[in-house]
């Protein structure tokens, strides 16, 4: 039983970081009808930005803010020199659009810091939490700020003009349009906040995967997965689906046999699958009916 | 929410091609082959390998337009594919003692039943939902293989190794010289296959689902059969190339077929030109020549190169290299004119 608790409560904690990827891939689905297969990429280059801020001396939170601060930017700059054009090309040119970004983020990611393994510090200390043997400080406090991200995510939409004039520019853009909403730049701002989120997600997994250019391949897929689960398009079911996949994933890797570190990635491509086949528009999501 | 009302509402993935345009005049064809069976008796054997190499390539490309140009539907997963193939052939061939060339079909038929097992929940897949589902396996392949439940089969990490064959009947070539004249006629004859493929009812089918899924069922065509045939032919050409990539490179290991691989031969498609046959060829020289000329100026250097002339290509000439050809045709014509 101990050993269920434990591994329950670990894959909450990787569910947090399943859930913020998952939160910043809805985000430019709402935003533009697609996934971002860079997103990945675009959180690892963030990272990348947060630990060569320490290695001048910054503080971890004052690089952890700046960090967020330039993501948010260059999430926008990318929507605007990159994909603005691309709006009205087919699916196809679109796609190739993202894995371009991909190519290139990681290739230059690469180039810069180099593909040997770098420690990345947490501000959290990995000591048992409050005296628990079962999640670390580190654990808890992934936990603890993606709850708050949430939360704050939340009265962003909820209470705010801004985020409301978001909301009508994912679900009507004609509608939203004639009541003078700047759609182009809401498409812009979702991109913004995607990417800020994604860092988030990289910052907070870095410790515990280790800083290097492809850290993320896995979390992007686990962060589709949970996207999926939940449903497209409802950040909600994106982050309740992050936490299921987080669970899912840790007790599958414990309990059944020949599962093990190694199967990570095939059981997010068989839960992709199986949620694609049997409930398509996720556990949250909306049906979207239009007319033929 | 039913798949149909969901597809009907997306503009189609693809652009349409006219029929006639996905090939080369008959003439164009003759030269192109008759030169692909000269060179290789003056060059010297590393130059004969990479144009193997870029025959394999350009078949898994060759596939890939079939789903994506054919029927519109496209996969980030097609290395898979090739693994999978490559896997079949080194597996026959070294464990098994399989004479080479029966390896070929046996890795097409294996690598046809699995694009046909994934074509089917694919089938409720469409735009980017297929491209997730086709990215997660590419994702997924290299870490299946590792696994230690087939190691006895596939050497795990440290793979296979795959004896290259000799001229068979004393032929006097070396063992490169030959396996790109075998490749070469396996390439040509799935070349016409496809061609054929593409101009029969299957594949006036496939074009139809693509331009328009709605219209393609009312005509009577049984989508669901034909959505998953394309992924099952593609998958199998992919498989055949597979096998060949295997023979022709003399090793297999789980790292060679990462997502690196399957965005590459996207790469492949997109600058040979969507549903443009002889394009896949061209698509298939960019991919292995230009990582080489990027390496040369810097190491790691291929993944940025790749993407930045990507974009420069969906921005200039979205239609790749079938632009440029047209485009290079009509000029002709108007030099001879005047």
């Amino acid at each position: 039983m101990e050993l269920f608790t434990n591994q329950v409560l670990a894959g909450i904690a990787t569910g947090a970081i399943y859930a913020c990827m998952a939160l910043a891939v809805v985000m430019i689905y709402q935003a533009i009808d697609h996934l971002n297969f860079a997103q990945g990429e675009m959180a690892m280059f963030s990272t990348f930005i947060s630990w060569q801020l320490m290695q001048w001396g910054l503080p971890y939170w004052v690089a952890f803010v700046v960090t967020l601060a330039f993501s948010f930017a260059g999430g926008i700059a990318i929507e605007r020199v990159l994909f603005k054009p691309l709006a009205k090309a087919p699916i196809l040119t679109q796609v190739a659009g993202f894995i371009a970004l991909y190519s290139i983020i990681n290739s230059f990611a690469g180039l810069t810091w180099d593909f040997t393994i770098k420690q990345y510090p947490t501000p959290f200390g990995s000591s048992p939490f409050l005296g628990s043997q079962l999640i670390s400080t580190h654990q808890a406090g992934m936990i603890g700020i993606t709850v708050l991200l949430l939360v704050g995510l939340y009265f962003f939409f909820q209470y705010t003009r801004v985020g409301l004039a978001m909301r009508a520019a994912a679900a009507v853009p004609e509608s939203a349009r004639l009541v003078g909403i700047n759609t182009s730049w809401m498409i812009a701002l979702g991109w913004g906040m995607a990417a800020a989120i994604g860092s988030i997600a990289g910052m907070l997994i870095a410790p515990v995967v280790f800083l290097e250019p492809n850290m993320m391949g896995g979390v992007l897929i686990y962060g589709f997965a949970a996207a999926v689960l939940g449903g497209l398009t409802s950040p909600f079911g994106a982050v309740l689906g992050g936490f299921l996949v987080g669970v899912f994933e840790n007790l599958a890797g414990t309990y059944i046999p020949h599962v093990g570190n190694e199967m990570k990635l095939p059981i997010a491509l068989a839960l992709i699958i199986s949620v694609l086949v049997i409930k398509p528009a996720g556990l949250f999501g909306r049906n979207i009916v239009k007319r033929v | 929410m039913s798949a149909i009302e969901d597809i009907a509402s997306q503009a189609p993935a693809v652009e349409a091609v006219p029929k006639r345009a996905m090939t080369l005049s008959s003439g164009t064809s003759l030269v192109v082959v008759l030169l692909l069976l000269i060179v290789p008796l003056f060059v010297k054997n590393f130059i004969i390998f990479q144009m193997t190499m870029l025959l394999i390539y350009g078949l898994a490309v060759l596939a890939l337009n079939i789903l994506t140009g054919g029927s519109g539907q496209f996969s980030l997963g097609n290395s898979a594919f090739y693994a999978v193939g490559a896997y079949t052939s080194a597996i026959l061939m070294e464990q098994y003692n399989v004479n080479y060339a029966l390896t070929l079909p046996v890795a097409g038929v294996i690598c046809f039943g699995f694009g046909f097992l994934f074509g089917q929940p694919a089938l409720r897949l469409s735009g980017v939902y297929l491209a997730l589902a086709t990215f997660a396996l590419a994702t997924a392949m290299p870490q299946i293989l590792k696994l230690g439940f087939f190691e006895p089969w596939t050497g795990g990490v440290q793979g296979l190794v795959v004896t290259k064959p000799d001229a068979p009947f004393g032929l006097p070539m070396s063992q490169d010289t030959w396996l790109y004249y075998f490749t070469l006629a396996i390439t040509i004859a799935i070349y016409m296959f496809s061609v054929n493929l593409l101009r029969s009812r299957s594949g006036r089918a496939f074009m139809a689902i693509r331009d328009n899924e709605i219209a393609a069922s009312a005509m009577g065509i049984d989508v669901a059969t034909y959505k998953t045939l394309a992924f099952g032919v593609s998958a199998g050409i992919t498989g055949v190339a597979g096998g060949l990539g295997a023979i022709a490179v003399q090793f297999v290991a789980p790292d060679s077929y990462t997502i690196v691989l399957a965005i590459s031969l996207f790469l492949g498609m997109v600058v040979g030109g969507v549903g443009w046959l002889p394009g896949s060829f061209i698509g298939s020289a960019f991919i292995i020549f230009v990582p080489n000329i990027a390496e040369g100026i810097s190491k790691g250097l291929s993944g940025a190169v790749f993407g930045v002339l990507l974009f420069l290509i969906i921005f200039l000439v979205p239609h790749g290299a079938r632009q440029v050809a047209m485009v290079a045709q009509q000029v002709l014509g108007k030099v001879r004119k005047s």
